[in-house]
């Protein structure tokens, strides 16, 4: 019995393949979208962990300046003759035109045993640290490096992580231009002297800081992910629904044949599992396919970022192929649940016509609607009164899900209004069709409408951002040249070079404290007209600049101010009690720490043993690269330590594009699986469609005129979609600038719109449904006669 | 001569074997009469209709409508032809679903521009549809379904009415009503009606009869 009847059941899909495949692609994408994002995770997770864990820097405490830059050497030689077992290392990033990376240079000899293996014998060791030496890593980032002048010879090591070369400290010193400096120092053993100023001690595992900062930054990616599942789902819930609807005839022969509705459900839960099992492993293939495309822009973003090294190349475990076939197979169920749920309260004897189910989807309009109203309510609350950034995701969950819900109602009653308006009869039966077909159409015009949705409001955000970035870099960017000096020395050596070269020395000096336990950057400023003139003030007192100068106040970042709910007029209390007055706050992108800036003499005062090397030059545009050059081969700073404005600008903003290109492509493929969804439904009504056009054709319109018309109602329907998606795209957008940005990262931006780009979009979502609808519109205008009056012919 | 249909066949392929259904059919309606069509089950009398209407091709033969020659038109002109000039009155009905009664009823009239209010609601009221003009198709039983059918073909005065077993789900009092109702536009306009029917008291109210047997009419 079982048998036989899940053959008849199954030999549905042998007479609608169009439809399995929908419902196969649907999962696979879905399950795609989702391994592909968690396959990002895992990897970035992974590379933090080993990073962390190399060279035991985990397990030990760290000895770095306070000011976060590198420091002499000889301070780790005074350390070591005053009985401290420590191992310097030096890191940084190397770059020879395209190609970059980071490099660590260690100490072999004096380096902790939890490090890379491979160095056991004492003629790899001797080749090792000798000119021109060996650079150990990844063997993707080997062979991503090969052919690359300028680096040692590398060699394959698997304990190093993607995107790090590991080499000793000698010739990494040569290879970035910092001779003599060392980044930290490895405590194997501490000394019982005390640290010489201008150092600090730093615990063990504070480099879950990185796990920390990228946190959000993962979390929005998770989104995405979540998003484009949701989508997928979307897809394969309209799918299954179908295929039960068509089947609810044979469902009623089978009953009434004697099959219990056990039984029935049994089968059908057992074919949506078979179903699900196919999708889920070629949708996992898929997702390691889009991890793998989408993973070396992650990893551009996350070292340019956080400078979180993340490897390039995946490797995945058993568990997450097993995940990501369990995920296939929860939404599979999920999205079947609806269905198999309206079988079982089926009555034996229930009417097969359409026009019933339109109208019990009339039914469920309502509730639909009174639900996405209570979460249009529940996101706006949430976006007033949440806190954090989990109530900011959860905002944009209730705001897509509402927009979803409110469509079919919207349409309905969009639809409804046409059909009114309508004068000739035509035109009344175009509308009144095309709301019957609402309920097929439903869920992929949802598809079609959060991903117009996303785009918009991550368009918004990603635009926004970038006119207000371009600006600020101009602001913060005030000087021509930055440089930094590698000694004391050298430094005031490099101060008298400069003099009558330039309009002005501006010092970047700082340290770091921790403020209430954060971590907070503090910078001295020199009273000068480039910060009084461009500084990105976002909020301040007029004379700000002169209180600032008097070293009784202090600039704040935006992020220091939303994380303490300090405002201009309060008071900030620095670790040794100095008080100082807030007299403004500025706007700092893409820095994760909280900063104060107080005036230069102060921080001198406070803090007399802060490093004094970087300074940033006043010179005229023209006289720029000439000084530039001066300074390199002149007065012979390494290159690395001499940066003019523009290249700075052009990193920032480089890492700026970077880090919204993975959204980007995302958006993308959401809006094409919203397509895919499109056409999928369109192929699915075709089939069932053909009796409610059969009359209209022989009533006297013609096979192309009802092409046409097939073909202007995915276009309307698309329309009115869009009409819909675009208010809520906007407060997308303006979720995610208010409220996620300012909880992920710290900062708020003002939003600005821009209609051209909705009017691109629009075009594309025009587009996108023309397509889909174009193939099934040829088959209906191609369609031969005897087709239609076949429909008459049969019994229905 | 409104309609003349000439040697017309018509075969089926069923898998690899073709069936005829019609070989070679002949058969003429002027304007103003009445023919009843009848023939066992399956003998192809919906198949002969759909040819007359258009909806389908003969395999050989002529059909022409008004002196006008169906198969050399084209699509549209067939079109056309079948809005302006032909009532057709299915065996299954076929409503258009997403319609109300009456909207069903003025369709194919307002697409073929000749609708009047006035004739339309003679047609309601004679076919007893005045209760259910706002109902749905599928909230109708078969009969009431039926004489929408019917109404929809009537509404746009046609020359030439096609009506497939029109009175099937029809009580007795019922197929009389729609009868004299067909039979008066008939008398009025001077159109042609040709119409299935298994009622021999129904076909014997007709002005002629054919009968429709082993592909051929006698
Ligand atoms: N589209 C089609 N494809 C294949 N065979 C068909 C098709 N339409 C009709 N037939 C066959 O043609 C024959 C005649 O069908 P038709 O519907 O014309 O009969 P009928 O005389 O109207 O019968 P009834 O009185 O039962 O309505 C039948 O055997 C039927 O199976
Ligand atoms: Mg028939």
């Amino acid at each position: 019995m079982y048998w036989a009847g899940f053959k008849a059941l199954i030999s549905h899909w042998r007479r609608h393949k169009v439809q399995l495949a929908g419902l196969i692609l649907g999962l696979m994408l879905a399950t795609a979208f989702w391994t592909g994002v968690q396959a990002i995770n895992a990897q970035a997770r992974q590379s933090y962990a080993q990073a962390a864990s190399l060279m035991g820097q985990d397990q030990l405490a760290q000895i770095v300046a306070i000011d976060g830059q590198n420091f002499p050497q000889e301070e780790y030689i005074a350390l070591r003759r005053a009985g401290w077992q420590v191992s310097p290392i030096l890191q940084g990033r190397w770059r020879h035109q395209d190609s970059y990376v980071n490099v660590m240079g260690i100490d072999p000899v004096t380096a902790p045993p939890v490090g890379p293996t491979g160095l056991g014998q004492m003629s790899e060791l001797v080749s090792f640290i000798t000119p021109p030496g060996v650079g150990m890593a990844a063997s993707q980032t080997v062979a991503r490096l090969a052919g690359v002048p300028g680096l040692p010879a590398l060699q394959v090591s698997p304990d190093v992580v993607g995107g790090l070369v590991l080499t000793d400290i000698g010739i990494a010193q040569d290879l970035l231009g910092a001779e003599h400096q060392i980044t930290r120092l490895i405590v194997v053993t501490p000394g019982t002297t005390p640290l010489p100023e201008g150092l600090r001690m730093r615990p063990a595992a504070q480099d879950s800081e990185l796990t920390r900062l990228t946190d959000s930054f993962h979390l929005n990616l998770t989104a995405f992910g979540f998003l484009s599942f949701a989508v997928g789902l979307l897809i394969v819930h309209s799918a299954v629904g179908l295929g039960f609807e068509q089947r609810r005839v044979l469902f009623r022969t089978l009953r009434a044949l004697g099959l219990p509705l056990r039984a029935l459900v049994v089968l059908l839960l057992s074919e949506v599992a078979v179903i699900a099992l196919c999708a889920g492993v070629f949708g996992v293939v898929l997702g390691y396919g889009l991890a793998a495309v989408l993973l070396p822009d992650v990893a551009a973003t996350l070292s340019g970022l956080y400078g979180a090294p993340v490897s390039g190349g995946l490797s995945l475990s058993p568990v997450w192929w097993l995940g990501g076939i369990a995920v296939a197979l929860l939404g599979a169920l999920a999205a079947a649940g609806q269905s198999l749920w309206r079988l079982v309260r089926l009555p034996v004897l229930a009417p097969a016509q359409p026009r019933a189910w339109a109208r019990a989807s009339a039914r469920s309009l309502w509730w639909q609607f009174g639900a996405a109203c209570v979460l249009m309510v529940a996101a706006l609350g949430l976006a007033v009164w949440g806190q954090g950034l989990s109530a900011g995701f959860m905002t944009l969950a209730a705001l897509l899900l509402g927009a979803a819900l409110v469509l079919p109602g919207f349409l309905y009653a969009v639809t409804g209004a046409a059909q009114r308006l309508s004068r000739g009869v035509g035109a009344q039966w175009f509308w009144a069709d095309t709301r019957q077909q609402l309920p097929g159409m439903s869920l992929a015009l949802m598809a079609l409408t959060l991903a117009l949705a996303a785009n918009i409001g991550v368009g918004t955000m990603v635009g926004s951002f970038r006119l207000v970035f371009t600006g600020w870099l101009d602001q913060r960017l005030a000087s021509e040249l930055y440089i930094s000096a590698r000694t004391k020395e050298e430094a005031a050596h490099l101060r008298s070079w400069l003099q009558g070269k330039v309009d002005a020395t501006l010092p970047i000096w700082g340290v770091e404290v921790p403020l209430d336990g954060v971590q907070t950057q503090i910078y001295g400023m020199q009273d000068h007209a480039t910060y009084r003139d461009h500084w990105p003030i976002l909020k301040g007192d007029a004379d700000l600049w002169d209180r600032l100068a008097k070293g009784d106040s202090t600039l704040i970042n935006e992020q220091f101010a939303r994380r303490t709910g300090l405002e201009p007029g309060q008071t900030v209390t620095l670790p040794k009690g100095h008080q100082l007055r807030i007299v403004a706050v500025y706007s700092d992108y893409g820095n994760p720490q909280q900063q104060m800036i107080i005036a230069n003499d102060l921080l001198t005062d406070l803090y007399p043993q802060v490093s004094r090397l970087r300074y940033a030059l006043r010179v005229p545009p023209d006289r720029v690269a000439a000084l530039a050059d001066a300074l390199i081969n002149e007065f012979g700073l390494p290159p690395a330590h001499v940066s003019q404005q523009d290249q700075i600008k052009a990193y920032s903003t480089e890492v700026f594009e970077r880090t919204f290109s993975v959204t980007a492509a995302l958006n993308v493929l959401t809006l094409g699986v919203a397509a895919m969804a499109i056409l999928l439904s369109l192929l699915t009504l075709s089939i069932i469609r053909l009796p409610q056009l059969a009359p209209v054709w022989a009533v006297g319109l013609t096979r192309q005129q009802l092409a046409v018309l097939e073909l202007l109602r995915a276009l309307a329907l698309a329309g009115f979609s869009t009409v819909l998606a675009l208010p809520v795209g906007l407060l997308l957008g303006w979720v995610l600038l208010a409220v996620v940005n300012v909880a992920a990262f710290g900062w708020q931006l003002p939003m600005t719109v821009f209609p051209t780009d909705w009017v691109r979009l629009g075009g594309l979502a025009l587009l996108a449904a023309a397509v889909a609808a174009a193939w099934p519109a040829w088959r209906l205008a191609s369609m031969s006669p005897a087709r239609l009056v076949g429909v008459f012919a049969h019994e229905r | 001569m409104l309609l003349s249909v000439n040697n017309v066949t018509k075969s089926y392929a069923e898998g690899a074997q073709r069936t005829e259904i019609l070989r070679g059919v002949d058969l003429s309606l002027e304007a103003g009469q009445a023919i009843a069509l009848t023939g066992e089950s399956g003998s192809g009398k919906s198949t002969l209709l759909h040819l007359c209407a258009g909806l389908d091709q003969p395999d050989s033969g002529q059909i022409s409508i008004q002196g006008q020659q169906i198969a050399g038109l084209k699509d549209s002109a067939r079109a056309a032809l079948r809005r302006s000039r032909i009532g057709l009155v299915f065996q299954q009905f076929n409503l258009i679903p997403s319609l109300k009664v009456a909207d069903n009823i003025a369709f194919q009239a307002r697409l073929a521009g000749r609708w009047q209010a006035d004739w339309a609601a003679h047609l309601a009221q004679t076919l007893g549809l005045e209760a259910h003009l706002q109902k749905y198709p599928e909230q109708l039983s078969g009969g009431q379904q039926q004489r929408v059918a019917i109404g929809r073909a009537l509404a746009a005065r046609p020359a030439l009415i096609l009506a497939d077993e029109p009175t099937g789900n029809l009580d007795e009092d019922a197929s009389d009503k729609v009868l004299a109702l067909l039979l008066e536009l008939v008398r009025d306009t001077g159109a042609g009606l040709l119409m299935v029917t298994h009622s021999q008291r129904l076909a014997a109210r007709l002005g002629a009869q054919q009968h429709l047997s082993s592909g051929v009419v006698a």
